[in-house]
């Protein structure tokens, strides 16, 4: 008896520890490394940064260490103001990007839950079948129809609404289009997951007393779905401030979205410590989102209140 | 009480035609016999031809298929233990934490995730290249599983564990007979979702590659920079079938395990 219990308890805890180290190893420390290196400095050396963590130094390492650590990275963030302007493109693409989603994920959502139900599970897996296949290829299929003489115009000088072919690609216009539709399935899924749960009485309680439909809606149904449109937003908001894909094909040079501004330090600058500081300082501003996320989610998956 | 309007036929309806028609002109186009992507000259496989001479392209999607198998089957498992870990073991100290870090990736902007790894990777001195990869990708997808699965065990009834145990079956043999049997399928469609977002990943995979690794997503990528060309149009059409059918096979598994877990729950009441 008491064998079994001792190897439950080695079997329960190997099933935690797993993933637990697992997690912390490749999830959290990088994170402290990524801090770390972003309070080095630039140089021209293998890794590109100063100063290196010599442990075998000892004490006199440590604090050779600390002393040479520098701000230097948040310095220039704050100095130079293509930063500022990178976090504020990236906020007011999300910004926008999230509230289009809403408007046009919503309808959609309402109407599959609408629809019959044997047609339901049909109509969701359609919705969710792009989230699988391939990010970048649903990006690229946009450019094939937004280039110059795509699709896009040519439908457009057919039925006479332009008469020269105006430039789609390499703006804002097109970003929004492709951040519409890539995260268009992480919009619908938890809008059709709390609209799906509702009580349908209510409705009919409503109508009984004679509450016309569309003030049934704003009275009962919008307020009830509340938390999947928290968590629809969440779900798109966090990812496309940081996006680096969607921007880059499709948007213009002019101005840059954060992650691009990352991209760029890393690979084509190689500042490591720059791209660091604008990593730690992106992080910085998603904690918040980030946290309420995870709230939304554990009560979802763990029914916690 | 249900009445479906027109107004809901046609937003669903506008909706997966904007879901779906981007992917079906590139499909269609893929089979474009002019070297002109915006001109249509008859239907024809040239393209497909083509491809199949391009070793460098070749070489990439072996390198992300092989990537993908194994980074999904580590993420599996791993992901599988922390979804038991999660529903099954009630409160333990830092499980806040704990929960926080597998629900944390799914949100994560790539470039975050991607450039902490690398710089994990080059901490520890680590040979960049393939196996970084299947690294990174078994950490972003294995959360993934984590939450398919978890639906799951939440999902079934536990008076079936319960009544197991309470006829004296040890809790690890009740997990593999009772447990794993109804939680299968979710953790095949983890597997499946797991595999192709590791095929599709481009940004984590940019970030902790090394010379000599170069997988699909890499490889169209700089493809595409260059501008549209019909022998991504080929490759994309591939990819996306592949993956399409993974899909379809995950989620008729997902559907399949709740009629079977349906059935199971019924019985067991019964």
């Amino acid at each position: 008896m008491r064998a079994r219990a001792e190897s439950r308890s080695w079997g329960a805890r190997a099933v935690l520890l797993l993933p637990y180290l697992w997690l912390l190893l490749f999830f959290l420390a990088p994170f402290v490394i990524v801090l770390k290196i972003s309070l080095s400095q630039t140089a021209i050396a293998l890794p590109p940064y100063v100063p290196v963590l010599d442990l075998a130094a000892g004490w006199q390492g440590l604090t050779d260490f600390f002393q040479r650590l520098t701000l230097e990275g948040y310095r220039l963030l704050a100095s130079d103001p293509i930063y500022l302007l990178s976090y504020l493109k990236s906020l007011k693409v999300a910004a926008i990007s999230t509230a289009l989603l809403l408007v046009i994920g919503y309808p959609i959502a309402y109407g599959i839950t609408r629809s019959a139900r044997s047609l339901q599970p049909l109509l969701v897996m359609l919705v969710v079948l792009p989230f699988w296949t391939s990010f970048l290829i649903r990006v690229y299929a946009w450019i094939n129809i937004l280039q110059r003489d795509g699709l896009l115009n040519d439908v457009l000088l057919a039925l006479g609404i332009v008469h020269t072919r105006p430039e789609w690609l390499s703006s804002d216009t097109a970003i929004y289009i492709g951040m519409v539709y890539s995260y268009l399935p992480f919009m619908v899924l938890p809008l059709y997951a709390t609209l799906e749960k509702m009580d349908e009485s209510l409705l009919e309680a409503a109508a009984d007393l004679g509450c016309p439909r569309w003030k049934s809606f704003w009275l009962v149904t919008l307020p009830l779905s509340l938390p999947g449109v928290a968590a629809g937003s969440l779900l798109c908001f966090i990812p496309i401030v940081g996006e680096f894909v969607i921007p880059d094909l499709l948007g213009g040079s002019q101005s840059l979205m954060i992650g691009q501004t990352l991209w760029m330090e890393f690979f084509a600058n190689r500042d490591w410590p720059v791209a660091s500081a604008i990593a730690v300082a992106l992080l910085a501003l998603l904690v918040l989102p980030i946290v309420l996320y995870e709230r939304l989610q554990r009560r979802q998956l763990e029914g916690l209140r | 009480m249900r009445r479906t309007s027109a107004f809901n036929i046609v937003t669903v309806a506008l909706g997966l035609a904007f879901l779906y028609l981007p992917i079906v002109i590139l499909v269609i186009y893929s089979f474009n016999a002019s070297r002109l992507v915006t001109v249509w000259g008859g239907w024809s496989l040239r393209w497909y031809a083509e491809l199949l001479r391009d070793d460098a392209m070749r070489q990439a999607a072996w390198a992300s298929l092989r990537i993908a198998a194994l980074s999904a089957s580590a993420a599996t498992v791993i992901g599988t233990c922390a979804a038991v870990a999660l529903t099954r073991m009630g409160r333990f100290r830092t499980r806040l934490l704990f929960s926080g870090m597998v629900y944390a990736p799914l949100v994560m902007p790539e470039v975050i995730t991607g450039l902490s790894l690398l710089l994990l990777f080059v901490a520890f001195n680590a040979d960049r290249g393939f196996w970084t990869i299947v690294f990174a990708h078994t950490t972003l997808t294995m959360c993934f599983v984590t939450v398919v699965v978890q639906a799951r065990l939440i999902g079934f009834d536990r008076s079936l564990e319960e009544a197991a145990m309470n006829l004296g079956c040890p809790p690890f043999k009740t997990f593999l007979t009772i447990t794993l049997p109804l939680i299968l399928p979710a953790i095949a469609a983890g597997w499946m979702l797991a595999f192709s977002l590791s095929l599709d990943d481009l940004v984590i995979a940019s970030f902790t590659t090394g010379p000599g690794a170069t997988t699909l997503p890499i490889r169209i990528y700089s493809e595409v920079r260059l501008g549209v060309k019909p022998e991504i149009n080929a490759i994309c059409t591939i990819f996306v079938t592949v993956v399409g059918l993974v899909a379809v096979t995950a989620s008729l598994m997902l559907k399949r395990g709740a009629v079977r877990r349906e059935r199971a729950a019924f019985g067991a009441r019964v």
